[in-house]
């Protein structure tokens, strides 16, 4: 990493001119992870969610195709995004961080509501108190779009300060 | 299930086995020839490109040709192993090497220009966009399995031809416009280049979950389950190659100027 390019700035700034990489990659990978994590861990170790349900809606399934195909390409391009950061010696953890929990959260927030409850995609579990499920799926997806929103809102907040000083 | 008896006993002829082994050895051949002719003439032909070529005449082989190929024309679960053989892992290895690049360097210098102007016709530009080309490969399958168009498949031998060579050709097309490796292949832009992936790769998945519930017509519906979640998962797997790959792509052409070499994709 003996790069001889510090005319400007230190490297260590240039994080600052990269905000906005460090969330979407951060989102992306955090979208990624949690489809991926639904799938192995719910459908093929706990078998808990099942493959197709018949009670699934059209748009459901379609959905469901979008969002498989999108969360592969979220998964690879987010650390592709991630490799580019730490490149340009732009990685800012932190804020990465609060776009992984952000990006996590909303898609799990939406999967345990518009995918499991509207369009009936498959239940998280099938018990009959399945609604002890959904409030512990959703509550978690809200805890992390909450802290997420936090560490997206300060991290943005010093990088304003550090570009004014 | 009489009727799968014709197609399946026309392709488990020893005549019609022999002939397939031929053809696919000629199609590996004439690849080997080209190398040996261009590495006698020019730049050295990078050996993994053979290595790929081989491993995707052996995919093709397989699908057609041997245990695998005869259990297809009864079962539907072996019947998707060989078709992600043939439509999706074989053209993967096949464009990975490059025979367009491949036969314009080996060809006679008239020849490889009518060759290349012939690929730069408008037509060509056509099949070869990202969009038409996923249309003509995802729409296939749509046709095959939600028609009647898959048991016919097995009562009339040049539906059954037809089909498979449109399952690989159709698959080659995608895999190429997508990936664009090939440098005769013109390159679209990595956005829409993406995004058709992901609606191609959602079309296939989508496929695969409506077939379990609604079997094609002729399959057994436990042979519709396995098969279907076959196909999903399987698609999966090459899909990750292939979004890995483009994504390689986008990493190295955005490399920044002022860090040179030292931060490829090694350095991780």
């Amino acid at each position: 990493m003996e790069t001889s390019t510090a005319k400007s700035s230190a490297p260590f700034d240039n994080r600052y001119n990269f905000t906005a990489r460090n969330s979407i990659s951060g989102y992306l990978f955090g979208l990624g992870f949690v489809a991926f994590f639904d799938e192995a861990v719910f459908h093929q170790l706990l078998h808990w969610h099942h493959f197709y349900d018949k009670s699934t809606t059209s748009i459901g399934l379609i959905s469901d195709g979008l969002f498989h195909a999108f969360s592969w390409f979220a998964t690879i391009g987010g650390l592709f995004l991630f490799a580019d950061l730490r490149r340009r010696k732009a990685l800012w953890l932190v804020r990465w961080w609060g776009g992984v929990l952000l990006g996590a959260g909303v898609f799990q927030f939406f999967d345990g509501t518009i995918q499991h409850k509207v369009w009936r995609i498959h239940q998280i579990r099938y018990v009959d108190n399945v609604y002890i499920y959904d409030w512990i799926w959703n509550i978690t997806a809200a805890m992390m779009i909450i802290a997420g929103i936090i560490i997206t809102v300060r991290t943005k907040q010093k990088a304003k300060a550090a570009k004014h000083a | 299930m009489h009727n799968h008896q014709l197609v399946n006993n026309v392709m488990n002829h020893d005549f019609v086995r022999a002939g397939l082994v031929f053809f696919f050895i000629i199609f590996f051949l004439f690849y080997v020839l080209a190398v040996i002719k261009n590495n006698k003439l020019r730049k050295q032909w990078p050996s993994y490109r053979t290595l790929f070529w081989t491993l995707g005449v052996f995919c093709s082989a397989v699908s057609m040709i041997g245990p695998l190929a005869e259990k297809a024309h009864v079962s539907f679960t072996a019947h998707m192993i060989s078709h992600l053989l043939l439509g999706m892992l074989a053209p993967l290895f096949i464009v990975l090497a490059s025979p367009a690049t491949l036969l314009l360097r080996s060809l006679p210098v008239a020849k490889a220009r009518l060759l290349a102007s012939l690929l730069k016709k408008k037509i060509m530009h056509i099949f070869l966009d990202p969009l038409v080309a996923a249309i003509l490969n995802i729409g296939g399958l749509w046709l095959l399995y939600t028609t009647d168009l898959y048991m016919l498949m097995h009562q009339y031998i040049w539906l059954f031809i037809f089909i498979h060579l449109h399952l690989f050709l159709a698959g080659y097309l995608f895999t190429t416009a997508i990936l664009s490796i090939d440098p005769v292949i013109p390159q679209k832009h990595f956005w829409y280049r993406s995004l058709v992936l992901v609606i191609a790769l959602a079309a296939h998945g989508i496929l695969s979950k409506y077939m379990y519930g609604h079997p094609p017509a002729g399959v057994p519906l436990k042979q519709a389950e396995s098969g279907s979640m076959l196909m999903y998962y399987g698609g999966d797997v090459v899909d990750i190659i292939l979004i890995f790959l483009l994504c390689l792509q986008w990493y190295n052409a955005s490399r920044p100027r002022q860090y040179p070499v030292s931060h490829n994709i090694n350095s991780l």
